[in-house]
């Protein structure tokens, strides 16, 4: 059981490593499998379904960013069957949430010819309007996949403070606090290790948020440098977004060994004072 | 774990209802006196977060014993459980018997679903709205919600009350009055067999909770021989027998066993899955309310097979009267040496636990029921690993349906026909509304001609939502596992004379599928809302056959549990048939 594996991915034999998954497989076979929920540095929640494959022998899809793939299973990516559910789930989405701030997604529901405009107007429920009730970062449901991420970072994944959680059932699930308490009221400790795997912009730090309502974000004109945080003595590696000579966001690397993207407080949010003095603040 | 707690305090009274299932605290870690040494030895970890399977007990006995769950309340949950408070809204809010919205001293849930929105139950809501109000809105002391099913067929319409203080009780053949006061009714049990009763012979007895009664009827013998001839034989015997599950998805029982005995685990368990909830599905009701000890039996022998020292009973939350049996069945079992350290002398330990299930269908999914008496939210696992690997615990677990369980007890008591016997639920418009238990072979003309009827039925809907509506050719077609049977899923038949209106019943089912999805993946929980929507358009008239089609691949295809992948089965079925939408 300890020895390479060989599966077959669209026709082509492909080498793994034993654990590695039907996902791990395709990627080395070079195959593209897109993904919504999975993040390498999280536990697959196997909720979005995005990464289905057939796998020959099974009476439904198969997850592959979760499924361990066996020596000698046989995996296509391509079928239609395989295409119709990405398709499908793409529509679902684009129907139910705000994707503009998705651009993976915008570019998947062009390849797999997702039309959602099919599923008739608007039914006209009143969308949630972006919750704003920190100085740090702002939660827009209508946004919200439901991908679980957020909540697996904030949990058990990474920060182990379990502010957020999935809370309701069915199509009224949403994530949440206790009571749908404000954040600051929660148990939050304002990492944004959540914003930082958020894939669809749900969560984003409140710069970004105020600067797309201002219409003066521009990624494009953006530099991003990358250095060592200097609050402590951890080694944290931060990603500074630098926009007309001021930053305007921090993030962290998921590829580093010491922070797999996740930050504290201070390295994420403290920055606002290397422009104290220039703005005339 | 560092847990940061809401500012709100638990009453008096709500803490006496946590300290009722946990006991009283006794550290000021875990919100008791503060004691001189608590500011220097810290309690929790480990031994705190093996606790959490205590969750969903203690917020039933707030929700029993208060009518609700505040924030305070909770908070001293958490403080005794040491779990974080939002996980512990998350799976409050999950289940539909628990309230953390409003605190009433009286819950009417009145079942809409199929068979009592055919029943009567549409004019009682109009009573229920003049005299409380509108859905969800209270009178002070009462407020009231429409229902899934609630598996009283038999006596539909029928609704399930929860009252603060006082306790649960359901009420049948339900009409105002018997709402606002009415006991806890008595009624005959109804049912028929089509040749042997073999789970059904002790239906009729005046106390099915009387030990000494089930035993001068051959009682305990099927456990008595399963220890004589050991586990492996007593696999052998289920297996030769063909016994398949009865929950819906026919699994072979033996083979369950048998996986979960030849894992190498120490622990392991066995759980019986009372949580029925398939629409038209009353069997399992029946089965604990009218012989509760063939379910604590199957139990035992299922544990004694597998090597499991120890069994859950996962019993619908809507279930009072099943729930109150099972508990005297096994106290009177514990009593008479059936069950505990050393089943009838044979040095095998054994007990059995019940919980209760809060309302939420998707917990009648394995996996979905593990999380739930783990103190998680109801959402199903991926599979693999199934669980006779890693289930309930992350140990080797067989869970078995009631019905199974009680089958496998008269197989290996070799009562004579006992592998060839079905438990069916007919309902709906038929003169007399039961269970029916005849043989493998059975058509559904047979079972309707059993119950009765003036009149053929326009539609027959076979297997629960679930299931599918059968073409009139079928309803001659004998029933059994494969083809050229329907699948037989619940074994419920649910008869819609010529007067329904065949539309509101089919949108009916998909509103059902889209209350009931747990909503953790997409394909179930936003295929199932769009497959209500597109339902209602083609309803009204436009020609949406194709993409409801579409919605059904994708949900049957990608979702996660069986609940998103057969969620379209009848509706399809339905619109092929032509009961859907008019003559199109």
């Amino acid at each position: 059981m300890t020895g390479r594996r060989t599966v077959e991915v669209d026709g082509t034999a492909v080498a793994i490593e034993p654990g590695a998954t039907i996902l791990d497989a395709c990627r080395a076979g070079g195959v593209d499998v897109p993904t919504l929920c999975y993040l390498e540095t999280l536990t697959p929640a196997n909720a979005c379904r995005l990464c289905s494959v057939e796998v020959e022998g099974s009476r439904t899809l198969v997850p592959a960013c979760s499924r361990i793939a066996e020596d000698g299973m046989v995996i296509r990516t391509a079928t239609d069957r395989v295409r119709h559910a990405r398709r499908m789930i793409l529509e679902f989405l684009a129907v139910a949430v705000d994707l503009t701030t998705a651009p993976e997604l915008l570019e998947a529901m062009a390849v797999y010819g997702a039309d959602p405009s099919r599923y008739g107007t608007d039914d006209g429920s009143p969308r949630p309007d972006a919750v704003v009730d920190n100085d740090l970062y702002v939660r827009d449901l209508d946004k919200c996949v439901l991908c679980y991420r957020c909540v697996e970072a904030c949990g058990d994944d990474a920060q182990h403070t379990y502010a957020i959680t999935i809370a309701d059932r069915g199509a009224a699930a949403r994530v949440a606090t206790e009571f749908d308490v404000a954040l600051p009221d929660s148990a939050c400790v304002f990492c944004g290790n959540c914003v930082a795997v958020c894939p669809t912009g749900a969560l984003m730090v409140k710069t970004e948020f105020d600067m797309r309502v201002a219409g003066t974000w521009h990624e494009e004109a953006q530099t991003v440098t990358r250095t060592v945080c200097g609050y402590c003595g951890v080694g944290c590696n931060l990603d500074v977004h630098v926009q007309d000579g001021a930053i305007v966001k921090v993030t962290s690397p998921f590829d580093h060994d010491v922070t797999a993207g996740n930050l504290c407080i201070k390295g994420r949010f403290g920055w606002t004072h290397v422009r104290a003095g220039v703005d005339g603040a | 774990m560092d847990i940061r707690l809401p500012m709100a305090a638990a009453t008096v009274d709500e803490r006496r209802a946590v300290d009722r299932i946990l006991g009283p605290p006794t550290t000021g870690w875990e919100g008791g006196e503060r004691r001189r040494v608590d500011g220097h030895v810290a309690t929790g970890g480990h031994a705190a977060r093996a606790r959490r399977h205590l969750l969903l007990p203690v917020l039933h006995a707030l929700q029993d014993d208060i009518g609700g769950i505040s924030d305070g309340a909770l908070g001293y949950v958490c403080e005794r459980l040491t779990i974080p408070p939002a996980e512990a809204y998350g799976v409050a809010t999950f289940y539909g018997l628990l309230s953390v919205s409003e605190v009433s001293p009286t819950v009417i849930h009145l079942c809409d679903d199929i068979v009592c929105r055919t029943s009567g139950a549409k004019e009682l809501f109009t009573a229920l709205a003049d005299a409380i109000g509108p859905e969800g809105s209270s009178d002070g002391t009462r407020t009231w919600h429409r229902s899934n099913c609630l598996g009283q067929c038999d006596a539909a319409p029928a609704a399930f009350v929860q009252e603060a203080g006082v306790g649960r009780r359901v009420v049948v053949r339900a009409d105002l009055d018997r709402l606002a006061a009415g006991p806890i009714d008595g009624r005959d049990p109804a049912y028929a067999a089509i040749g042997d009763a073999v789970l059904t012979a002790r239906f009729g007895a005046p106390d099915p909770a009387d030990l000494d009664a089930y035993r001068a009827v051959g009682g305990y013998r099927g456990l008595r021989r399963a220890l004589e001839v050991g586990p492996d034989a007593v696999i052998a015997i289920v297996e030769a027998a063909g016994l398949r599950g009865r929950g819906g998805a026919a699994f072979p029982t033996g083979r369950k066993w048998r996986a979960v005995a030849d894992e190498e685990a120490t622990e392991r368990y066995v759980v019986c899955n009372a949580d029925e909830s398939e629409p038209g599905t009353f069997k399992d009701r029946m089965l604990m309310e009218r012989d509760p000890f063939s379910v604590v039996e199957g139990l035992t022998i299922a544990g004694h097979a597998t090597g499991a020292t120890k069994g859950f009973i996962y019993v619908r939350g809507e279930y009072p009267d099943a729930e109150d049996r099972l508990r005297a069945a096994i106290a009177a079992a514990e009593a008479a040496g059936y069950l505990g350290d050393d089943v009838l002398g044979s040095g095998f330990p054994f007990r059995i636990e019940v919980r209760r299930g809060a309302g939420a269908y998707i917990c009648g999914e394995e996996t979905a029921l593990f999380e739930s008496i783990e103190g998680r939210r109801g959402e199903p696992r991926a599979k693999p690993p199934y669980p006779t690997t890693v289930g309930l615990f992350g140990r080797p677990t067989a869970v078995n349906n009631v019905e199974t369980l009680a089958a496998a007890v008269a197989i290996v008591a070799e009562v004579p026909g006992a592998a060839d016997t079905k438990l069916f639920c007919v309902s709906g418009d038929v003169d007399a509304a039961g269970v029916v238990e005849a043989p493998f072979g059975v058509t559904v003309r047979e079972l309707l001609t059993v119950a009765g009827s003036s009149h053929p039925p326009q539609a027959v809907l076979f297997g629960g939502a679930a299931g599918r509506f059968l073409a009139p050719a079928e309803w001659d077609v004998p029933l059994g596992y494969g083809p050229p049977s329907p699948p037989m899923g619940s074994g419920a038949v649910v008869a819609f004379g010529p007067g329904v209106d065949m539309d509101d019943i089919v949108q009916r089912i998909a509103e059902f599928f889209r209350d009931e999805s747990c909503g953790q993946c997409v394909p179930c929980r936003e295929g199932t809302v769009r497959q209500d929507e597109t339902l209602r358009r083609l309803v009204a008239g436009a020609d949406e056959r194709g993409l409801l089609d579409e919605i059904a691949q994708v949900m049957r295809d990608a979702s996660i549990c069986g609940l998103g992948q057969t969620a379209a089965e009848a509706v399809s079925s339905a619109i092929a048939l032509g009961l859907v939408g008019g003559a199109r």
